[in-house]
């Protein structure tokens, strides 16, 4: 039955987002090149929330045009980047910025990759030491210490 | 290490996995969070759709309950929840004004003529500009406000039939009494 419900919920999902729509969209006006330089490093540091794997430099979609259009009038309005990020950020969320800002709520998603890291290192420390010690037993378990059948085929070997 | 837990140890990691990214299947990337939840409804001012002359501010809206609903007569998935919104305005369950985004005018009255028309009013965002202050990014979006002015909550596409029944009809009760 949960099942069952999940994966109601999951095809209901894909075929909203297949549904969801985007608005036609106007020409951007024009400016200097070294705003142009600057608007377009700060656009590659933001998502764009219509094709969320893109970033509202690259996105063809509507929105993009009219974040992009607002993006310039706050630059020629004087705003600095942090100033135009804030201003999406209360809008939209922290889903608008490739780089999510570090606080309560995304602290595991920075931290854990390099906890995860430790913790595999210290695994392996721990193995490689203890099969150094030739603690291990069992086949392919390895340690130092050959068992006796592997001794003898070693002597033979060598003895050649 | 004790024998079990070189058995447990890893179960557990693996249970733990599971768990999130079973999770991660139910959630729907599409339903971004909105930082506006709880805070006031952004200031607006624009002409009213069917009476150009006229505007309607966030102002004017105040003391009651209402609902603010995206749209647009090139959105496809708007046409999915209509008959839902019709019947709202029907059953005179709660005022809902429209925000008919980046639409041209006489192709957003022909699509009410046409579908029916829910709203108290719609009013005009042609350029996108206001609904970007209310961080709109697809059509249809809902937004569920309060007497004193305050976004209760944002319904992200077509609004079904259970999620009216379940979360929007109960909050919109829950509003009007207090």
């Amino acid at each position: 039955m949960m099942t069952a419900l999940r994966i109601f919920a999951f095809v209901g999902a894909v075929l909203t987002s297949i549904a969801f729509a985007q608005a036609p969209s106007q020409p951007l006006p024009p400016i200097s090149p070294e705003l142009e330089q600057r608007l377009k490093v700060l656009e590659t540091e933001l998502r764009c929330l219509v094709c969320q794997n893109q970033t509202l430099a690259d996105s063809p979609a509507g929105l993009a045009d009219d974040l992009r259009r607002e993006i310039r009038g706050l630059a020629l309005a004087g705003k600095t980047n942090a100033e135009i990020k804030d201003f999406l950020q209360t809008r939209y969320g922290d889903f608008i910025l490739y780089r999510p800002p570090v606080k309560s709520s995304t602290w595991l998603l920075w931290v854990g990759p390099f906890a995860l890291l430790l913790v595999g290192g210290v695994v392996f420390m721990l193995v490689v030491r203890r099969r150094g010690r030739g603690g291990d037993e069992g086949p392919g378990g390895g340690g130092s210490v050959p068992a006796p059948h592997d001794a003898e085929r070693v002597r033979k070997l060598l003895d050649e | 290490m004790p024998q079990v837990w070189r058995y447990l140890l890893p179960l557990g990691i693996f249970a733990v996995l599971v768990y999130f990214l079973f999770k991660g299947l139910s959630l729907n990337p599409r339903e971004v969070p909105s930082p506006l939840v709880d805070k006031p409804v952004p200031n607006f001012s624009l002409p009213k759709l069917h009476a150009p002359d006229q505007r309607l501010t966030a102002a004017d809206l105040k003391g009651q309950v209402w609902l603010l609903n995206v749209w647009g007569s090139w959105c496809v998935s708007c046409r999915i929840e209509h008959p839902l919104l019709n019947e709202i305005a029907k059953n005179n369950i709660v005022p809902i004004y429209g925000l008919n985004w980046k639409d041209k005018r006489e192709d957003a009255i022909a699509w009410l003529n046409k579908y029916g028309d829910p709203y108290v009013a719609s009013i005009a965002d042609l350029d996108g500009r206001v609904a970007i202050d209310f961080g709109v990014y697809g059509a249809p979006e809902t937004f569920v406000i309060d007497k004193q002015g305050i976004i209760r909550m944002k319904h992200i596409g077509p609004i079904s039939a259970e999620s009216l029944q379940k979360d929007i009809l109960p909050l919109i009760e829950k509003l009007k009494k207090s």
